[in-house]
């Protein structure tokens, strides 16, 4: 069993931030704008200098190379640069780096697993077309693919609904779900969208003022008297019918 | 089930056996290479630098007739032997004047070409190129300081050691500007940072050329762009050019990784920092010896990486060896068109390339505006 657990001190954005992680689950970080989710994540993927230590499985992740790190934490960036004249194909296929020696190439097995993983993500008819020519909800599946491609058990998804309409937000976050469920992957994502993440999300963190507000299950973090403090949004959380607490907005 | 869990199971393992079998599931087309071109670039452009070089050769000012010419290049191949009926000056010729002439003017347009693609790359800045980032205006402001200073035959001993450091100098003095003025990686920031140090670069050397009036036809004649160095200039670029291009080829998938940012590139597991270092070293040193030997040659940094792009796809792999060859052909093509518009005068091969070069700077300008990237 993996667990992960992070500390981190930073002067300005976070610090002393400490969790956990079960494998196999699904932890949402919330905030409010600016309160460090992003920053949160891309310590964890180990892309930003912090101090404390991230612990993959038990193990140091700061022991561990680039590259096996990147073979057990695949990461997603809020806004993913998707160069242009690049193929769906050429782009998932970056997702095999990890696997690759520094100035190697890929071979057929990395081939077949970027494929497969295409396949999966219903992504095959677009595989030989650019990346400047897809629409919003093809090209987040594009870079949940190329994440997939890594093969790691942990998924980092900075925001993966930023810029979808209902429908495709929904379509990613199932996916993601359905990935999570079949593959026993762990992830962690920042969702702005609180009702999103109370419906998805195993646990949650509210991440304020440089540190963890709440921390639980949906129904202890997305609280009225939580999100009136660190939102300063009037909201009112129903109980649904699985279980989990509904968001709903107030006017004042 | 089995199989959805297979794709993205035990991290450890070796990725073959995490591969589904190519047979399971509907029917599927072989697996695709990354960026597959559109057209066979690469054979198109090698037959496009094969023929340009070939009516490099059979034109010039002497009036050679071409078909003599064919039959001394066919004489010249290994195990072929022809009888020309060249006079021997006329062969001489040949072999001292428009040979290395065309093998140099290859060599110069592949190195900038390819550099310019490599800065590109390492910049994720599609108008990035060895000019705009302060190489040249490096290379200038050394290479006239070197001309002024070191009077007499010394300083044409000089003169690529002293272009490399004025390049290499010019990119670090702009890459560090850009990082202090604008947020790391800010691209436009980096562009302004460029033209910045070229412009005090470049008024450094005019003032330098100033103080050697006596040097100034030698120093503008450099400026200009001359492929004309022979075989002497060759043999002093070529190790350059080896090292240099083998170092940026080699890179072209990592290239890759960089393109998608640094944050995504770093959690792929690559060393960003020591990407960025090796590609910007190699493409200076491609483009300082390409200065060394031929002066200060605008617009195929630019044109032909983009070029590249629009032919052959947008990976790395493809784009600079595309860059290497069709650099090659527009210089050697360019250089033939600087010598016969007004034969038996010459043109400065550094106006060719800017009068096809800046129309097609503002168009690629126009375009990626209208794209809206």
């Amino acid at each position: 069993m993996r667990d992960l657990s992070v500390v981190r001190e930073t002067r300005t954005v976070l610090s002393g931030v400490g969790f956990e992680v079960r494998d196999g689950g699904w932890l949402a970080v919330i905030g409010a704008n600016g309160a460090g989710k992003s920053t949160l994540l891309k310590a964890l993927a180990g892309v930003l200098p912090h101090t404390g230590e991230v612990l993959l499985d038990g193990v140091p992740a700061r022991l561990l190379g680039r590259r096996e790190r990147a073979r057990l934490v695949a990461y997603a960036p809020q806004a993913p640069a998707l160069p242009a004249d690049m193929t769906v194909f050429g782009y998932a296929l970056l997702g095999r780096t990890p696997y690759i020696p520094y100035l190697g190439r890929e071979g057929r097995a990395d081939r077949e697993v970027t494929a497969s993983v295409l396949e999966r993500l219903d992504l095959s008819p677009l595989a030989s077309r650019p990346l400047g020519r897809l629409s919003g909800g093809e090209r987040q599946r594009v870079v949940l693919a190329r994440a997939l491609v890594q093969q790691a058990p942990v998924l980092l998804l900075d925001e993966p609904t930023t810029a979808l309409d209902l429908g495709h937000q929904q379509q990613v976050l199932e996916l993601v779900d359905r990935l999570r469920l079949a593959d026993g992957l762990t992830v962690v994502t920042t969702l702005h969208d609180l009702g999103l993440a109370g419906r998805y999300a195993d646990t949650m963190m509210l991440v304020a003022d440089g540190g963890v507000a709440a921390a639980g299950t949906p129904a202890e973090v997305l609280t009225e008297a939580l999100i009136r403090e660190h939102f300063d949004a009037r909201v009112r959380v129903a109980t649904g019918a699985d279980g989990r607490p509904e968001v709903r907005l107030e006017r004042p | 089930m089995t199989d959805l869990s297979r794709v993205s199971s035990a991290p450890g393992s070796p990725p073959g056996t995490d591969a589904r079998p190519a047979t399971r599931g509907p029917a599927r087309g072989p697996v695709r290479g990354p960026a597959r071109p559109r057209v066979p670039a690469m054979p198109v452009a090698g037959v496009v630098l094969l023929l340009s070089m070939l009516a490099a050769l059979l034109v010039g000012a002497a009036g050679i007739a071409p078909q003599k010419v064919m039959l001394q290049l066919l004489d010249w191949l290994p195990f072929v032997s022809a009888d020309t009926g060249l006079e021997p000056v006329e062969r001489g010729l040949l072999f001292e004047l428009r040979l290395p002439r065309v093998l140099l003017a290859a060599v110069v347009g592949g190195l900038l070409a390819s550099a310019g693609a490599a800065y590109q790359g390492v910049f994720r800045n599609p108008l990035a190129d060895p000019y705009l980032l302060g190489a040249a205006a490096g290379a200038g402001l050394t290479t006239t300081a070197a001309i002024v200073f070191m009077k007499g035959e010394n300083s044409a001993l000089l003169i690529p050691a002293a272009a490399f450091a004025g390049a290499v100098g010019g990119v670090l003095m702009s890459y560090g500007l850009g990082n202090v003025a604008g947020r790391h990686g800010g691209t436009s920031t980096l562009v302004l940072a460029g033209v910045a140090v070229s412009s005090f670069l470049t008024a450094v050397q005019t003032f330098l050329q100033q103080l050697g009036v006596e040097e100034l036809r030698r120093i503008y004649a450099w400026i200009l762009g001359d492929v004309g160095g022979g075989w002497s200039q060759l043999r002093l670029v070529a190790p350059y050019a080896v090292v240099s291009v083998a170092l940026m080829l080699a890179h072209g998938r990592l290239l890759d990784v960089l393109s998608v940012g640094d944050d995504e590139a770093a959690s792929l597991g690559l060393n960003v920092a020591r990407v960025r270092l090796l590609v910007l070293l190699a493409a200076s040193l491609a483009t300082a010896s390409a200065v060394a030997v031929s002066g200060l040659i605008g617009f195929v940094g630019i044109v032909v990486p983009h070029m590249a792009r629009r032919l052959a796809g947008g990976s790395y792999r493809v784009v600079l060896p595309f860059s290497l060859l069709g650099g090659a052909a527009f210089l050697v093509l360019a250089d033939l068109i600087a010598r016969t518009v007004l034969a038996p005068a010459e043109l400065p091969i550094g106006v060719v390339t800017a009068f096809v070069g800046a129309p097609f700077f503002v168009a690629v300008l126009r375009v990626t505006r209208e794209v809206g990237t």
